[in-house]
């Protein structure tokens, strides 16, 4: 695509301020910083990924790699504040369902140990993970809140915080991974996928682009299922103390 | 009196304002209290003391007569049944309400004693099937007893159970509680704000004001008060 045919889809921008403006939706400015920062932070990373790229040097990748989970990190941890030490525990989630994806492709030689490969597949399995997680803690936050007299009860009565919080948890769990589930389901029928759709247009052959995408689409499965179980039984510890009571957000020491 | 729950100036705060103030005292072991006070006294938190779902700020708690933090909390809160006002009633059938003290640990509520438990706090044996959340108030009032009783607590802590029950269920659960008391010696600590109830109940009475213990004693220190305090809030004006 030459920067010209770039220039033209400025068109798809101008639709939507048009509408804005017409109808009064006062979206014209939001627009117009989302526009300018995508193509700022996409360039930028153009240009970043091709310098990794030429360079080929792990030192890079790992960099690469580390800024892609501070991110995401960063991002997922405003929705876990009523959780003590959420930022290590998002970390450590992060680099875990990092760790395992690549460890599983690069040791089955799935894929080649290349920074072509490693870096958009982190990018996808972190991206993933960092949505997950903040579904997962949104949802458990919402849960425990609704459900604290039901977790004193179960206290009260002598159950373990693990009793206490089960339920509000495995809902959680269950509620953060649905979609990803829902959406395989209808993969191919409702939608194209977006990297699949990529390569295509790119000029890759469709059976090919569609393993790849496959590969990708369990990739996803695991990063989803992982990440809400993994943050869900690091996190639940945190909300009671040594002598198995309830402590609240601002309340630490109850 | 051997003291079953036993406090030396016990304080508890939550962020910065005092709940509990300097609370030292006993609750008699066998013994059937009452503690009244007007509503904001620091009761039902003394109650959450005692079951262990709190720990003081300062000062010590001893259940019969071993202090509080050598108790395992899973240990405790068998021993200490506690049963609030709100009866909290989890998903599910009064079956499964009345089966979660076992549930808990691992064990199976036989149906036998589930209806037992049921006659015993004067619910038919039907309510059994019925979904928990769709019970009265003063069903669920009594099915959170039995729910407390399943346990077999040493010491029962009761707060304000019998405030959504009618005159006659109010009566029966009374006499319910005495009999518990008199058949397996359990120990009952009743919140109420009925004083008649805790008058009529009580073998050893605590007035709390303000999150500070104002009297103890027997039923005299409600139907003669001498503090002025205490003649004050029998009198409707403490508050």
């Amino acid at each position: 695509m030459s920067f010209l045919n770039l220039t033209l889809s400025l068109i798809f921008v101008l639709i939507p301020l048009i509408l804005s403006k017409t109808l009064n939706l006062g979206l014209e400015k939001d627009t117009i910083i989302a526009v300018v920062r995508s193509i700022i932070q996409l360039l930028t990373v153009g240009y970043i990924l091709h310098f990794v790229f030429t360079s080929n040097d792990y030192l890079y990748i790992i960099l690469m790699i580390g800024l892609i989970i501070g991110a995401a990190t960063a991002n997922a941890r405003k929705k876990g504040t009523s959780i003590p030490g959420i930022t290590g525990k998002l970390i450590f989630t992060f680099l875990f369902v990092e760790l395992l994806t690549q460890g599983i492709l690069l040791g089955f030689g799935i894929t080649p140990p290349t920074a072509q490969y490693m870096i958009p597949i982190s990018g996808m399995m972190v991206g993933n993970s960092m949505v997950l997680a903040i579904l997962f803690l949104n949802r458990f936050a919402s849960e425990v809140h609704a459900y604290e007299e039901e977790i004193e009860l179960i206290l009260s009565l002598g159950g373990t915080p693990k009793q206490a919080i089960h339920r509000q948890l495995i809902t959680a769990i269950k509620a953060s991974t649905i979609p990803t589930i829902e959406s395989q389901k209808t993969m191919g029928l409702v939608q194209l996928p977006g990297m699949m759709s990529g390569q295509i247009i790119a000029g890759a052959d469709p059976i090919q682009a569609v393993q790849f995408q496959l590969l990708v689409l369990f990739l996803l499965l695991t990063t989803a299922v992982i990440t809400s179980v993994l943050l869900g039984f690091l996190s639940y510890p945190t909300l009671f103390n040594q002598r198995m009571q309830r402590v609240k957000e601002g309340n630490p020491t109850d | 009196m051997k003291p079953a729950i036993r406090f030396e100036q016990v304080n508890y705060s939550v962020d910065g304002l005092h709940v509990l103030r300097n609370i030292t005292g006993f609750f008699p072991k066998g013994k059937i209290t009452t503690l009244v006070g007007p509503s904001g006294a620091g009761k039902t938190t003394l109650f959450r003391l005692c079951n262990g779902l709190k720990s003081p700020d300062s000062g010590d708690i001893f259940i019969n007569e071993k202090h509080i933090k050598e108790y395992d909390p899973v240990t405790l809160r068998r021993k200490v049944g506690l049963a609030l006002q709100n009866a909290t009633m989890i998903d599910g059938t009064v079956f499964d309400n009345l089966s979660l003290p076992l549930k808990l640990q691992g064990k199976q509520l036989e149906e036998a004693e589930a209806k037992r438990l049921l006659n015993l706090v004067g619910l038919e044996e039907q309510f059994l099937s019925h979904g928990a959340k769709d019970l009265s108030g003063g069903q669920r009032q009594k099915v959170s007893i039995a729910r407390t009783l399943v346990n077999r607590p040493e010491i029962l802590l009761l707060d304000e159970i019998t405030s959504a029950l009618d005159r006659i269920s109010q009566q029966d659960i009374e006499e319910l509680i005495m009999n518990i008391n008199k058949k397996f010696g359990t120990t009952i600590i009743w919140i109420t704000h009925n004083l008649d109830q805790a008058v009529k109940v009580a073998d050893y009475t605590w007035v709390m004001i303000a999150g500070e213990v104002v009297e103890t004693g027997d039923i005299s220190v409600l139907t003669a008060p001498k503090n002025e305090r205490v003649k004050l809030f029998v009198k409707g004006e403490e508050n």
